[in-house]
């Protein structure tokens, strides 16, 4: 038993040393299912030095981490929430990385015949006026406020039976889509690193209304002390580098670019 | 039913090739949860004992209460433990948000009052015989106490197998306090969660059975430690 709580101890000190050049950021489901995350935290570790330990949450909880301090930087995708978030001085701004898009997954039959629709807007009333089951995150995710906005966009109130809010990250409602065999709205990315797709496919997409922005947001300093500004700003540095352009734009997942590089200046 | 051959496959490739990840997350795994169980049952040993042995006012009450508190939901449980230890909050100057130090924080609430609970039914059996005998060797409270947690080993030994069967198969706490961070706070449990939520059944399953083995494997390994079930041996 000694020698057992000896060796605990020694893979605790392993942990509590290895924690100089650390920093955390929340990123979204959607970020981590596409894979991504597994080509640029490796590059970022080797030019930088710098170890990026995610926090995996919806865009809601994200942005609440943020707000407590508790990560050193958030990379989101919903507008509204990042500019309320700068707006309490959470962050001193806000610094657009990158854009996916969002598709619209349905089963391959296609009963509400969103395949010939000419919008966004047009495929959501399509689904609404035939009432086939639709799938919504549910949870104040990016993806759950996108969708809200496409229903408005399309002056139909979603409500009803054939409207299911499932309160669960992306791959999770996909799994309930697969397994009711509803529409859903998700990312083009979290789409097609999915695994479990059954009957279900892509019948929509590249409507401009469907453009999914990712902003990077340091945390403020003068909120938390605590949170490691440096490494975050060095790590923004790297991420709007031509470095990253490369590798964000040259990310292929069954031969489709999920994420065009489009950097701006601070705002 | 072909996922879960499926999953099969994947548990026995997972092992077979000694995938590293696998096997440091199941090393983690064990890391935070027998270090929650060795706290918890320095805690609820003693306590569900003395409760045992012990009448005093509120006595009935606390049973009770230590009794409701085995259903805690450890969703609760991690997000109250999250907002403790949150840099906005009481002990945020600790930094102790998610690290493995968090998760067994979090699980040593969830598992505590199970192990005291499940002590203290089996130590008021115990004490109703050793009552007379150990009142008239004028033995002191703690001499009690340790008497019956050594004779009562073998019950405690299920006391702690149950605590440890809740927190190796939690996910909802250390899934918020930990953050599921991978080679940091990443364990079977969440690893699992992570796959579902990819639509890789059967990766979450391979990783849901090699979970359920290691469970199977920690109890059979304390049997044969502890040689139950071996006739004589009582």
């Amino acid at each position: 038993m000694k020698a057992f709580l000896s060796i605990l101890l020694a893979v605790w000190a392993g942990v509590a040393v290895a924690q100089d050049r650390t920093m955390r950021m929340a990123v979204t489901t959607s970020f981590e299912n596409s894979g991504l995350a597994d080509v640029l935290l490796p590059a970022i570790a080797e030019d930088t030095g710098i170890e990026v330990q995610l926090l995996v949450v919806g865009t809601g909880q994200a942005i609440r981490l943020g707000e407590a301090g508790d990560v050193d930087a958030v990379l989101v995708h919903s507008r509204p929430a990042e500019e309320a978030f700068v707006a309490a001085g959470h962050a001193p701004y806000r610094r657009e990385i990158m854009y996916n898009d969002f598709v619209l997954i349905g089963p391959e039959a296609d009963p509400a015949a969103i395949a010939d629709t000419g919008t966004a807007a047009e495929a959501l009333a399509a689904i609404a006026s035939t009432g086939a089951p639709f799938v919504s995150r549910g949870d104040d995710s990016g993806t759950h406020k996108a969708e809200l906005a496409l229903w408005d966009a399309a002056d139909v109130a979603p409500r009803g039976d054939w409207y299911r809010p499932v309160g669960a990250g992306m791959g999770a409602a996909l799994n309930t889509a697969a397994g009711m065999d509803a529409y859903i709205l998700a990312d083009r990315a979290s789409w097609l690193n999915f695994a479990n797709k059954g009957d279900l496919a892509l019948l929509f997409s590249g409507d401009p209304v469907l453009f999914n922005q990712y902003a990077y947001l340091p945390v403020s300093q003068d909120e938390h002390p605590d949170v490691r500004a440096d490494l975050a700003a060095e790590l923004e540095d790297w991420l709007v580098s031509d470095t990253a352009a490369e590798l964000i734009d040259g990310y292929r997942v069954a031969g489709e670019q999920l994420f065009t590089f489009n950097a701006s200046p601070a705002e | 039913m072909n996922d879960i051959w499926a999953g099969i496959a994947s548990a026995i490739r997972l092992i077979l090739t000694a995938d590293a990840n696998l096997v440091e997350i199941s090393l983690r795994s064990l890391q935070v949860t027998l270090s929650a169980l060795a706290i918890a049952c320095l805690i609820a040993l003693p306590l569900g004992t003395f409760l045992a042995i012990q009448r005093f006012r509120f006595r009935r009450g606390v049973i009770a209460v230590l009794n409701a508190l085995m259903g805690l939901p450890p969703v609760v449980v991690g997000l109250v433990v999250y907002i403790l230890l949150s840099r906005a909050g009481p002990f945020g100057v600790l930094n102790l948000l998610f690290t493995p130090t968090a998760m067994v924080i979090a699980q040593v609430i969830i598992i505590t009052p199970l192990i005291a609970s499940i002590t203290h039914q089996a130590m008021r059996d115990l004490w109703a015989e050793y009552h007379d005998l150990l009142i008239s060797l004028n033995t002191g409270k703690l001499q009690r106490v340790a008497t019956l947690i050594r004779d009562g080993r073998r019950s405690l030994m299920t006391a702690a197998l149950a605590g440890f069967g809740r927190a190796i198969g939690e996910v909802g706490a250390i899934m918020i306090v930990g953050g599921n961070i991978e080679h940091h706070t990443r364990v079977l449990t969440t690893a699992i969660a992570l796959e579902t939520g990819r639509g890789d059944f059967a990766l979450a399953l391979g990783l849901g059975f090699v979970l359920i083995g290691l469970a199977l494997g920690v109890n059979l390994l304390t049997h044969w430690l502890g040689r139950t079930e071996v006739e004589g041996r009582w």
